[in-house]
């Protein structure tokens, strides 16, 4: 797939020739496929003329030329942890899984203790259910996932188990979809980190859900980094039941244009959510986060932030839906959007949508919208700190309140200066930032070569 | 006319030979569209303590935030020289790096930037333009600990992020550690001792103190004469409407002290209508 030079396609033209070029339905996910073209070609594409799709131009994704996806050349080899994951991680008990879209992720690889594969006939009955239970099982980019996904990560953890897991998606170019599927059995506790890349023009589109029982905690870290010729679109839908707790930290940078959807449902309340997400923008790039939590009982818990840092001509849209239904008395939910301007002609679009009915509870919501402070700068620099470095500096330190709560795995893939480098590759080499910025607050800081110890 | 007598109206000389370090010349400066300082003058020489007293928008903390180059103002008259270059060309980086220190009133709180490495950081490009090995994080350690002893600061402050949820005492320590760490030449301390109670003026008075040398200069900027009974100034400077209006020793701080500022009004006002 490679970045079209051709008259400009509409989104539904491009769609119509997606769905002409996609292989006959086969696989596990058969009938969802099937379920998906069907939908697909009576869904009208979103537009800016929708609400959810006001802010976000979408014609990067209609200008990708369809073709064979190749897999990424780079895929890592067990061992290899500068970068990347491996068969053999830091941690013994920690599993990784490479997704490629094609091949069954699980084929060869013995999996942790505790966790089993999602049996055929458990397939049926979960698969979409959180989807559905979340309201986005017929959105268009869930849609478009179901028609072209055929291979599926579906696992289930077993009660009180402990497990760790990598999912690593390293695309080449072209379309990559992908599908999981997490049932965490009661007090299971899932830490997932997941890294979506891509080597050129193409389309990631990610659909996960996860279900998790009472007492379960699922610790979410996600990891996005992709060339500002590929798209990205993923929804992440999680239902908890009471006494869960889930933690899921985004970060992505450097994708021409992203939409990622968090979509969480409490479904009886006494749950505990914690939502963190940082997206990167310079260029012409378009990140575009539209979560939704959904309190259906009473006493559920959120706590999210929300940063930004849009640069350029780069554009950030942040919209945080909170339902709070007469049912979910007593929720406790806070929710901040911050977001940094560094450039004159860049956008940021902030929104909170609090749509609150029960009358006891405690809803917060904050969203700000700053350029660098001048008084931080002036303060690094009257100790002797360039400019440009102290630039620097405030820039990771407001990025890193989000990465530094990565899984630890995933911090190691995500520092900062990939982040950057990400976002904006040129800038980040010439700065020379990566020999020169600061290590966050309670990082050790690296020892010298043969000093270690 | 002034309500002081002659006696306190003396300029002392402490050592008349000593090297000039700064010397600010006919300094006007505004903030946007208003005129702030209006013909400042001042000599420091090397091993001298000045203080500059007067009230709130006198001008004295713009006197600290221009010498330290902060964006905000505008040089419109005069001239600055520091060790007979001219001060107003740099940066405020490069005024740091030579040896300027603006000791702030209110330290800036930076969440997410380490306070060691940024101590670290600081250090290093004050040693590179003096020609000194950058310090590694060990050496570098070293030497803080060393230091956190002028101020009698918890090791535990270096593990945070610049100045957050620091108290008002603690950010002050962290600005003279930072002066410690640096080694200026010229330190210019703007209400260093506002929002400290008594143990803790007495601590960051005595590394003021301790870091006064023969060779430096030290100007003190503060509304109140409790800092002077820690720290002994050469010269008194009360400034009024943008300028030193009059200049003396320590007497004129303790006259200050007693008799409020009211007679710098009136003196202020004789001037004008002479």
């Amino acid at each position: 797939m490679v970045a079209s030079t051709a008259s400009p396609k509409t989104l539904a033209g491009w769609t119509g020739d997606l769905l002409a070029q996609l292989p006959a339905p086969s696989g596990p996910l058969t009938d969802v496929q099937r379920r998906g073209r069907l939908a697909l070609s009576a869904l009208a594409p979103p537009s800016r003329h929708q609400e959810a799709w006001r802010f976000t131009d979408l014609t990067l994704l209609a200008s990708l030329d369809l073709g064979p996806s190749a897999p990424n050349a780079r895929r890592h080899s067990p061992g290899d942890s500068s970068s990347g994951p491996s068969e053999t991680s830091a941690r013994s008990e920690t599993v990784c899984l490479h997704l490629d879209g094609r091949s069954d992720p699980l084929a060869g690889l013995v999996l942790p203790a505790g966790v089993t594969p999602l049996a055929d006939s458990e397939l049926v009955l979960a698969l979409g259910h959180t989807l559905a239970a979340t309201g986005c099982e017929q959105d268009w980019p869930v849609e478009l996932n179901h028609a072209c996904a055929s291979q599926l990560l579906a696992l289930r953890v077993a009660s009180r188990a402990k497990v760790s897991l990598e999912l690593v998606s390293d695309g080449g170019t072209g379309l990559l979809p992908l599908r999981v599927l997490l049932i965490l059995e009661e007090k299971a506790e899932l830490q997932l980190c997941q890294r979506l890349t891509a080597a050129g023009a193409g389309l990631t589109s990610l659909v996960l859900e996860a279900h998790l029982g009472r007492g379960a905690r699922l610790e979410h870290g996600l990891v996005a980094l992709g060339p500002p010729e590929a798209a990205l679109l993923a929804h992440l839908a999680l239902e908890q039941e009471p006494e869960s707790e889930v933690r899921l930290v985004v970060a992505s940078a450097g994708w021409g244009l992203s939409r990622l959807e968090p979509r969480v449902v409490q479904v009886d309340g006494s749950a505990t959510t914690t939502l963190r997400g940082l997206q990167l923008v310079t260029g012409e790039q378009i990140a575009d986060t539209h979560s939704h939590m959904a309190f259906e009982g009473p006493e559920g818990q959120l706590d999210q932030l929300h940063k930004a840092v849009a640069d350029g001509r780069g554009r950030s849209v942040f919209n945080g839906a909170v339902r709070v239904p007469r049912a979910a008395q007593r929720t406790n939910a806070a929710q901040l959007s911050r977001s940094l301007l560094l450039s004159d002609r860049a956008r940021i679009d902030t929104k909170p949508e609090l749509e609150i009915v029960a009358d006891d509870v405690r809803c917060a919501h904050g969203a700000t919208v700053s350029c660098l402070q001048q008084d931080e700068l002036f303060y690094l620099q009257s100790r002797g700190i360039a400019a440009e470095q102290a630039s620097a500096l405030l820039k990771r330190a407001f990025c890193e309140e989000v990465l530094r709560e990565l899984p630890a795995p995933a911090r190691l893939w995500c520092p900062f200066e990939r982040l950057l480098a990400a976002a904006d590759p040129a800038p980040a080499a010439q700065s020379g930032l990566a020999a020169s910025t600061l290590p966050r607050v309670g990082q050790e800081p690296e020892a010298p070569e043969g000093e270690k110890g | 006319m002034s309500l002081f007598s002659d006696s306190f109206v003396s300029t002392p000389v402490i050592r008349p030979d000593a090297d000039v370090l700064l010397e600010i010349r006919g300094l006007h400066a505004r903030v946007e569209d208003k005129a702030i300082l209006k013909g400042v003058d001042l000599t420091l020489r090397a091993g001298e303590i000045h203080a500059v007293m007067g009230r709130n928008g006198s001008g004295k903390s713009t006197l600290s935030k221009v010498l330290a180059g902060h964006p905000a103002y505008t040089v419109t008259a005069g001239t600055v020289t520091y060790r007979g270059q001219n001060l107003l060309e740099l940066s405020p980086e490069q005024r740091a790096r030579v040896g300027v220190f603006l000791g702030f009133q209110y330290p800036v709180e930076i969440p997410g930037v380490s306070n060691l490495e940024f101590l670290r950081v600081a250090t290093n490009a004050r040693r590179a333009e003096l020609g000194q090995e950058e310090l590694d994080t060990f050496a570098f350690e070293d030497l803080v600990r060393e230091r956190l002893t002028v101020v009698q600061m918890d090791p535990a402050f270096l593990d945070r992020s610049v100045n957050e949820g620091f108290s008002g005492g603690e950010k002050k320590r962290n600005e003279i550690l930072q002066m410690a760490l640096l080694e200026p030449l010229v330190a210019i301390l703007d209400e260093t001792d506002s929002g400290l109670d008594i143990d803790a003026l007495r601590i960051v008075a005595a590394g003021v103190s301790q870091l006064a040398t023969a060779d430096t200069a030290t100007l003190l900027i503060t509304h109140y004469q409790r800092l002077l009974e820690a720290i002994t100034p050469d010269f008194v400077h009360v400034m009024a409407a943008g300028r030193i209006l009059r200049t003396g020793g320590r007497e004129l701080a303790l006259e200050l002290e007693e008799r409020g500022y009211d007679w710098v009004d009136q003196e202020l006002a004789s001037l004008e209508l002479g």
